[in-house]
């Protein structure tokens, strides 16, 4: 028994005071919270591909911008990482064929993002051909910045971490401006995924040619891999990686939620702040996500588009949680035949993490290329709102200086003008609030609503 | 698969911390227990009897407001209702005609808060409103003390500490002060005790801390002033502090989260200006005590505060 505790006690402190923790300062931003991590129920699996399923739905809007259009018809043969939807819009990412098969069906079906939306479904094939060349090895110091924009934007790659913005749009700022730094997110501070820090420990080599290749794509002279201290041993990795690099480094942040907000990690990284209503470009920082790095070392140097990526399948009711490379349009329940049973009923699907993800009412749809988890909650207990009670929690704990139960008593009595005046714009939806509230108020729901609202009112006045 | 899903959908985040309202009012009530049992120790009978009359009469009082309003009647359990009966009785003396008591606490719940709108929309600490009604109502029962132990001593009324130096320039030892053994209202005296507790409410974050150290800082130098100028005039800061219920208006009336500021920097006004006006009302008024009016007055001003204490958006200039 003692020896046990002990060998717990002992295991854990090797684990957390690494050697390259020991010598770095931690950064990170003010306020936030510190919910329960639930990180160990997946962190030690290692990656799995998962089979190709025998249909595959492909969601043809995934990205934020413009819509697509299907370039293939019912009937159609694809093959594997054939582009299958694409728009002439600059704001746009193509979507490729996850499998090789026929296109059974485009039609409307439920996505993950909307009850439903136009898919391409797909029978797929026993055997898999490639639309690209397995074995291209592309030199990316060879090519121009505009070469390895135009290879990201034809692989498809976009935010992998959630926002699921066009990679390439990201990386082409307005003319007059120079970005001097690319930061690659690695904090994962949603709880229960895993997803990132596994790509970090089984291909960090990806994710390194990946920043150099953003890096010269944007000419930025330095980089910076950003990583929550609860993961120390993606934080050796890495470190020890760029070990030889003069303008890469490797930086450790505090676990605190949200961490890994594109504002607060450039904040917590570089003490720049960006102001309300401005993008990472006009403090000349780009942000990626490590998993889109490493998407977009496939893109330039492999040719390979992006139609597989890294997901968490976790939650206390599933009997075998999971670390999947799944092809993007698996379906939910595809995934859940594949790793097995669940211990309890499921009450609650949700697309990506606790904090930031969407509840899904059908296990029937894909996976996007922006799906970093799938958690899966049992029985809870639903706790009764009470009326606010001023307690200030929310205050205290937004990461952007809002004071949410404001905008929220604005946003029930219908007084869109004074939410916005007190900043519900500026909202990043992150959840802190109501994560803090006693009094169990939706308040991020409630911003959302105010949110919507002032941009249809903008709208209609003609801006 | 077997039909394992019975999905609900609701907006992000899915899950948040185990604290809850009543939680938190519950912690306060349990916090409220040692004044209560100190004001029973140094008071007898009459004070438990009081402070379980104002607590069932503000129950009754919310619930037949929730009925009358035609609202769910599960807030009446929420605990706040009872803070708000323990508060008010900790604060009354402790030989007030039992009526008193019953209007008191009626007045709390009613006007103090069900005329708001109930729980969270009540713009003054509802105790506090009771308190004030029954000074305004009742001056004199409100202002005849007792001496702790007074059930075993022949003479039995008092003067408090701040009532006897303002009006007759009798001084009380600092001793008594801090344990409480002195005239004064039910749970208001033992200062020691209302300090363990407020930093334990503190250090469970259900009270706001920079509401008490503000008060508390801002009547020392205040009082502090005042004494280097003339000591015989003025008494030292640590009697200021340590009577006339000034600790438990700091720790637990000031930092009713309903009534007080939502905004960091609108808390430290909030408590500079509560100790500046009860040292105003103490050294130049006619009162002897103060906090109650001082609490009730910077009241007033949350809203205001609120709004002009509003912190910078993240990455404005
Ligand atoms: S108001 Fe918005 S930014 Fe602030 S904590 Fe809530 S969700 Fe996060
Ligand atoms: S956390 Fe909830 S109860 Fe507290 S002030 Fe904000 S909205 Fe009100």
């Amino acid at each position: 028994m003692l020896y046990a505790y002990f060998y717990l006690i002992y295991n854990n402190k090797s684990k957390k005071i690494t050697r390259v923790m020991m010598k770095m300062k931690r950064l990170t931003f003010k306020k936030g919270i510190h919910p329960k991590e639930f990180k160990q129920i997946t962190e030690n699996l290692e990656i799995k591909e998962v089979p190709v399923p025998p249909k595959i739905i492909i969601p043809i809007r995934q990205h934020i911008g413009a819509p697509l259009n299907p370039v293939v018809k019912k009937g159609d043969r694809v093959k594997t990482g054939q582009i299958i939807a694409d728009s002439e819009a600059f704001v746009s990412a193509p979507v490729h064929s996850s499998c090789t098969g026929i296109v059974k069906n485009i039609g409307d079906y439920p996505t993950p993002l909307s009850p439903s939306d136009t898919c391409i479904e797909i029978e797929t094939e026993e055997k898999e051909e490639f639309d690209f060349d397995l074995n291209s090895n592309i030199d990316y110091k060879s090519l121009s910045k505009q070469e390895i924009l135009k290879l990201i934007r034809r692989a498809g790659i976009v935010g992998m971490g959630g926002a699921a913005f066009p990679a390439a749009v990201k990386f082409t700022p307005p003319k007059d401006i120079h970005i001097d730094t690319v930061i690659l997110n690695g904090c994962e501070c949603e709880p229960y995924l895993t997803s990132d820090y596994r790509t970090m420990l089984e291909f960090p080599e990806k994710i390194l040619e990946g920043l150099k290749i953003i890096m010269r794509a944007v000419e930025a002279e330095r980089g910076i891999i950003g990583i929550e201290d609860n993961k120390p041993d993606a934080i050796e990795k890495m470190s020890q990686l760029v070990d030889n690099e003069s303008n890469i480094n490797v930086q450790a942040v505090k676990t605190k939620y949200p961490q890994g907000a594109e504002k607060m990690l450039i904040s917590a990284l570089t003490g720049r702040k960006i102001p309300p209503g401005a993008l990472p470009f006009s403090i000349g920082v780009v942000v990626s996500n490590v998993g889109t790095a490493a998407a977009i070392y496939d893109a330039v140097v492999k040719n390979i588009p992006l139609y597989k990526r890294v997901l968490t399948i976790t939650g206390e009711v599933l009997e075998n949680p999971a670390n999947l490379l799944v092809r993007v349009g698996t379906p939910f329940s595809f995934l859940f035949d594949y790793i097995g049973g669940f211990l309890d009923e499921v009450t609650k699907l949700i697309l990506g993490g606790p904090m930031m993800g969407i509840a899904q009412f059908t296990p029937d749809v894909g996976i996007t290329k922006a799906t970093s988890g799938i958690l899966v909650m049992g029985k809870r207990r639903v706790g009764k709102e009470f009326n606010c009670i001023n307690c200030a929690e929310c205050v205290n704990h937004c990461p952007i200086f809002l004071v949410p139960t404001k905008i929220v008593r604005f946003a029930k009595s219908e007084i869109w003008d004074k939410a916005e005046d007190y900043g519900a714009m500026n909202c990043i939806e992150c959840g802190s609030c109501s994560y803090m509230c006693p009094s169990n108020i939706p308040l991020v729901h409630w911003i959302r609503v105010a949110k919507s609202k002032i941009t249809e009112i903008k709208k209609s006045s003609g801006k | 698969m077997e039909n394992k899903f019975n999905l609900i959908l609701e907006s992000s985040p899915h899950f948040k911390t185990k604290r809850s309202t009543p939680q938190i009012m519950y912690v306060v009530i349990l916090l409220l227990l040692p004044m209560c049992i100190a004001g029973v120790y140094f008071f007898g009978w009459a004070a438990l009897i009081r402070i379980l009359l104002s607590l069932v009469t503000a129950l009754l009082t919310e619930f037949i407001f929730l009925k009358l309003r035609k609202k769910d009647i599960s807030p009446v359990f929420d605990g706040s209702a009872a803070v708000t009966g323990i508060l008010l009785a900790l604060t009354l003396p402790p030989t007030l005609p039992l009526s008193d008591v019953v209007i008191g606490s009626v007045v709390a719940i009613s006007i103090g808060k069900q005329l708001f709108g109930g729980l969270g929309y009540n713009i003054f600490n509802p105790a506090l409103v009771g308190r004030a009604f029954l000074q305004a109502a009742f001056p004199v029962d409100m202002t005849t003390w007792v001496k702790p132990f007074y059930f075993n001593l022949d003479s039995i009324t008092s003067a408090t500490p701040l009532g006897g130096f303002k009006i007759d320039g009798v001084s009380t030892a600092l001793n008594k002060l801090t344990l409480g053994n002195t005239g004064g209202c039910i749970g208001e005296t033992s200062a020691i005790l209302i300090i363990i507790a407020g930093i334990i409410l503190i250090l469970l974050k259900m009270a706001d801390w920079k509401i008490p150290v503000s008060i508390i800082i801002t009547v020392s130098v205040f009082a502090g002033i005042l004494h280097l100028l003339d000591p015989v005039k003025y008494q030292d800061p640590l009697f200021y502090l340590f009577s006339g219920g000034l600790m438990l208006g700091a720790f637990f009336m000031a930092t009713d989260m309903v009534s007080s500021p939502i905004t960091p920097f609108g808390s430290i006004i909030f408590g500079v200006g509560i100790g500046i006006v009860v040292m105003v009302i103490r050294v130049f008024g006619g009162l002897p005590e103060g906090m109650m009016y001082s609490i009730l007055f910077m009241n007033c001003f949350v809203p205001l505060l609120n709004r002009y204490t509003k912190p910078k958006i993240f990455g404005e200039v």
